[in-house]
Parts: structure tokens; C-alpha cells; sequence
């Protein structure tokens, strides 16, 4: 159990930047507040407060991304992972000390965007949020996977960088604000090779009242692409201190 | 001088560390080329070298963070290859940059390593206040640790490779980019686990390895040089001892009597300098008096570690 003390410092490290908390919670819910409100004016689907809420939810989740690959990222460079790895923690120790920190803060985000979203009008039975949350919480899982994988790879310049590339892809290909059907093409075959708008289809889906049954195919993808993404975060991090 | 252990089953009972035949290749380039030494329990000993002549690698294969090409290591009898967890429980290291957790306050930095190392609750706050004491951040405490100066910076990640109260610590660079007052109070507190724990220190300043260490090794491209006291080191450095004697009436036969028993001699503006690997200063004053030299004052410098380091790694280094 010594993870849980370097899993506490983590969630310190992200708890304590007042920034993560604005950029990861109220940006999600300030863009679900704009983009209702111009649904109002405009009246496409895509823009109800029922479907905005599950697609803005796994968008925020793209901050998870950053969170974690700036963390570690910063350790590997600062040589608190060096001195880290001189310790008896397992590898076990750090997968679990640099992953379980993001999930209650991926919990808090769910439970911002759905309370502004039924704020907004977002009419969701107890029992559909339960069970989209078989998906959506998978979604944080690839989200932090790809932050494990950045974080061990880059430095925290180059994550900027990629990072704000990456946030924009996911709002674009998660299909979040706009219909993947109606745009087609080769669009459409990039963001369904691609988890997020399995993910934002699944939660639209399964909120909706549709059951698991009709999702399976979406959840598939969003599963394979969580072990897939979880297993080289892990190989990404090992192999990086490997070679230190 | 160049006495290195080449034992393959060094003194256990006695000895903290022993390598045998350590190597570390990377392609052809040899990083650590042979080392074998023994590091007695409870010694305080220093690695020096230039830039890249394996120290950190040393380290690091020491502190189970990289695995030898050749060779092996044994740390209070556990080897490296076989036991490294074990080893990590009894080892701490304090890296060369500064290694702390910038958002968490002192306490908080110190109880993490306490959690991370197993320690009981009570124990991990018992060491905390302790070491806490000894790390001089007059009300500061409770601030978060990114806020401190770098000196403060510093005596917190050595605290931090404490709490562990290891058997071994490894001391990479401890005082780099201290002021003057801030090391001098750094020197201080290693001096004070003199004895109590074996310490491997490396350092670039000299003067620090010659005031703390028991014994020193001197490192070039990856192969130990030299490894000795550091007053056996300069007791046997073909470096030069020199003297000077401010005279008032010292004459030109004089000197040249001095010049028959010395071949490195200058004489200038009433002074005579003199430099010989061993010198024997009574018999130089013994003559001046006996020539009736009044003699003003006379000033004698040793060879320092610096001299034998410049001596034995050339000027240049691995550079």
C-alpha cells in the first residue's frame, strides 16, 4: 500500500493548482452553458442540453489528459521520479500512484457537466446515468492512458504543445458539436476509428434509454481502446525509466 | 597510491559496498570501465572526476537505478543484480538537482518519503519533526516548498533522503549552486552523520571532498585513477610544495647557494621562491641564517586537492 502516499502527493500536485480545477470543471460546464444556449436559437439536436451533456462530459476529459502528462512529465524532468525509482515502490506502485488520482477528479467532472445539463433542461433517468457511466468512465481510463504515454515520452513544453492538438481533435472527432453523419467522408471514418465519438455515441445512446444491448459495438471500441491505451501508458513509463 | 581492491570476496563483515569488475557500456562507449573498490561501513567516501568520467553512472548502478554490463555490486551484502528491493529499502539517495515535490509544504514533502518507505505513522512523524528542526525554515514550514530559495530547496531534498534513516546514502552534488555560507552550513550537517552512516558523496568542489571525506577515488573515463586519504593523495602528489621568504638583504652569492640545492628558484624584488617536490624548510632557513639573511616573513603552500585532481585527470579532463 506505499502507493498510496505517492498517490496522495499526486492528488495534492493537482488538487493545489487552482488552474486544473478552472480549466478541467468550469470550462467543460461553461461551454455547455453557450452551446445550449445557442441550440435554443438555432434548434438542432446536436445542441440540446441531452445531447451536449454526455459529448461536453468525455470533452472535458481531454484536461485529464494534460493533468497527467504535465505531472509526470515534470517529475521525470525535475528528478523527483529519479529519486522516486531509487525507492522500494513497485512498478505496480507508480502505475496506481500517477492513474487513481484522476478518478475522482473524472467524478467530479461527470458531476458537474450532468448538473449543469439538467440545470439546463437535460431530462436523464437515475438508472440511464448509472449505467452510461459503463462507458463514460472507460473514456477517462483512455483519457489518462494517453496522459501516461505523453507523460513519459515528452517534456512539458512539447506536451503543450500536443496537448492543445489533442483537445482540439477530441472536440472535433468526439462529434460533440456536430452530426459525424451528416459531415461523412473520410471525417466520418477518422472519428470512428478513433474511441471519442464511440464514447460520446454510447453515453448519447444509453442516456437515452436505448440499453447496453444496442451500444455494444461502441463499447467494444471504447473498451479496446482503454486496455490498449492503459497497457503502453504502462509500457511508455517503464520504458522511460528503464533508460534513465 | 593506486591501491584498488581487486578481491572477489571483499570483507562483508566490514564493508557498506563492494564492486567487483563494475562495468557499464553503452555501444562503445565504455561509461564505467572495471571498478572495483570497498567501501568500509560508516565511511563517509567520495567520488571525484571530471565531467563524464562515469561518477553518476557509478551511482546509479549503486542505487539499483541501472543494471551493469559487467560485473556486479554488493550494497550491506546484497548484491545489485539479485536483490535490488532489498537494497532500496536500506539505501536513500539525494539526486543532484533538487528533488522535491513542489506543491506539497516541508512536512508534507518529508512524511511522503516516511509513507513511501513503510514506515509506522507515529515513526514517519517522529523523523519528520526531527529532521524538520535540523533544516532551519524559521516559519516557513507549512508554505508550499516552491516558494523556498534554493538553498532551503536543497536542505529539504537531502532531509527528504533521511527520513529512511538509510544505512547507505548516496550524496550526489549535495551543495551545487549553494552560497558560500549555505554550504559551509550543508558541510556541517554531513559531518554530522560521520560514522553513523556510510556516505557516498560526489562533488565537484574539491575543498568539500577534502573537509568531509574518509577516503576519495578519482575517476577518469570510467576507470578509478587514484583512491586514497585525501592527505595520502597529496602526501603523494608529484605536485610541488613551495615556499617564499621575504628577505632584506639577501645577495646574489646567497642564491645561488640555494639554487645548488633547488632547481626551481626565483629570486625578485627581495623575494626568494622555491619550489621542490619536498622541500626542507629548516635547512633552508638554517643557511639563509648562517649567511646573517634577515629574514622578513616566509609563506609555504602545500599541494592542494586540486593540484593532484588537475594532476592526475590532466588539465582538460574527460573534455
Amino acid at each position: 500500500m506505499r502507493f498510496v502516499s505517492l498517490a496522495s502527493r499526486n492528488f495534492k500536485e493537482l488538487y493545489r493548482e487552482p488552474v486544473s480545477i478552472l480549466l478541467g470543471l468550469l470550462m467543460p460546464a461553461g461551454l455547455l452553458v453557450l452551446f445550449a444556449l445557442i441550440g435554443k436559437n438555432v434548434h438542432l439536436d446536436i445542441f440540446t442540453p441531452d445531447m451536449l451533456t454526455p459529448g461536453v462530459t468525455i470533452f472535458s476529459f481531454a484536461f485529464l489528459i494534460m493533468f497527467s502528462a504535465v505531472l509526470l512529465s515534470k517529475d521525470r524532468q525535475s528528478a523527483f521520479l529519479l529519486r522516486l525509482l531509487t525507492t522500494p515502490l513497485k512498478p505496480v506502485d507508480f502505475i496506481l500512484a500517477y492513474f487513481v488520482p484522476y478518478i475522482p477528479f473524472a467524478l467530479l467532472q461527470i458531476l458537474v457537466c450532468f448538473a449543469v445539463g439538467i440545470l439546463l433542461g437535460a431530462a436523464y433517468s437515475v438508472l440511464n446515468v448509472v449505467l452510461s457511466l459503463v462507458v463514460i468512465l472507460p473514456m477517462a481510463l483512455v483519457c489518462i492512458g494517453i496522459g501516461m504515454i505523453l507523460g513519459s515520452l515528452l517534456s512539458e513544453g512539447q506536451i503543450s504543445a500536443i496537448g492543445s492538438m489533442l483537445i482540439t481533435a477530441i472536440s472535433i472527432f468526439g462529434g460533440i458539436w456536430m452530426d459525424l453523419q451528416m459531415v461523412g467522408g473520410i471525417f466520418e471514418e477518422i472519428s470512428y476509428a478513433l474511441p471519442f465519438a464511440h464514447g460520446v455515441d454510447a453515453a448519447r445512446n444509453i442516456l437515452a434509454g436505448t440499453g447496453l444491448g444496442n451500444v455494444a459495438t461502441h463499447l467494444y471500441w471504447v473498451y479496446g481502446y482503454a486496455v490498449i491505451l492503459f497497457v503502453l501508458g504502462i509500457l511508455s513509463f517503464r520504458y522511460k525509466t528503464a533508460s534513465n | 597510491m593506486n591501491k584498488v581492491f581487486n578481491k572477489e570476496n571483499g570483507d562483508e563483515e566490514h564493508n557498506a559496498i563492494q564492486t567487483i569488475n563494475l562495468s557499464k557500456r553503452y555501444g562503445d562507449f565504455v561509461a564505467v570501465d572495471g571498478i572495483n573498490l570497498e567501501i568500509k561501513k560508516g565511511e563517509l567516501f567520495s567520488i571525484l572526476g571530471p565531467n563524464g568520467a562515469g561518477k553518476t553512472t557509478t551511482i546509479k548502478i549503486l542505487s539499483c537505478l541501472l543494471l551493469p554490463t559487467e560485473g556486479t555490486a554488493k550494497i550491506m551484502g546484497y548484491d545489485i543484480k539479485e536483490n535490488p528491493q532489498l537494497i532500496k529499502e536500506i539505501i536513500d539517495v539525494s539526486p543532484q538537482e533538487t528533488a522535491i515535490a513542489g506543491h506539497l509544504n516541508a512536512w508534507e514533502n518529508l512524511v511522503l518519503m516516511g509513507g513511501i518507505y513503510g514506515l509506522e505513522k507515529k515513526e514517519t512523524e517522529k523523523r519528520a519533526r526531527e529532521l524538520l528542526d535540523l533544516l532551519d525554515l524559521p516559519g516557513r514550514e507549512k508554505e508550499q516548498v516552491r516558494k523556498y530559495s534554493g538553498g532551503m530547496k536543497r536542505r529539504l531534498s537531502i532531509a527528504m533522503a533521511m527520513m529512511s534513516d538509510p544505512q547507505v546514502l548516496f550524496l550526489d552534488e549535495p551543495t551545487l549552486g549553494l552560497d558560500p555560507q549555505a554550504r559551509k552550513a550543508m558541510w556541517e550537517k554531513i559531518e554530522g552523520l560521520k560514522g553513523k552512516k556510510t556516505i557516498v558523496l560526489t562533488t565537484h568542489y574539491l575543498e568539500e571532498a577534502d573537509a568531509l571525506a574518509d577516503r576519495i577515488a578519482i575517476l577518469k573515463a570510467g576507470k578509478i585513477i587514484a583512491i586514497d586519504t585525501p592527505d595520502e593523495l597529496k602526501n603523494n602528489s608529484k605536485s610541488m610544495q613551495s615556499i617564499a621568504i621575504k628577505t632584506k638583504n639577501i645577495s646574489d652569492d646567497v642564491v645561488k647557494g640555494i639554487k645548488e640545492m633547488y632547481s626551481d628558484v626565483v629570486f625578485k624584488a627581495n623575494k626568494i621562491e622555491i619550489k621542490a617536490r619536498k622541500l626542507n624548510v629548516d635547512k633552508i632557513v638554517d643557511y639563509l641564517r648562517s649567511n646573517e639573511v634577515n629574514i622578513e616573513g616566509i609563506s609555504m603552500k602545500e599541494p592542494s586537492l586540486d593540484d593532484v585532481f588537475l594532476e592526475l585527470t590532466g588539465e582538460g579532463g574527460n573534455q
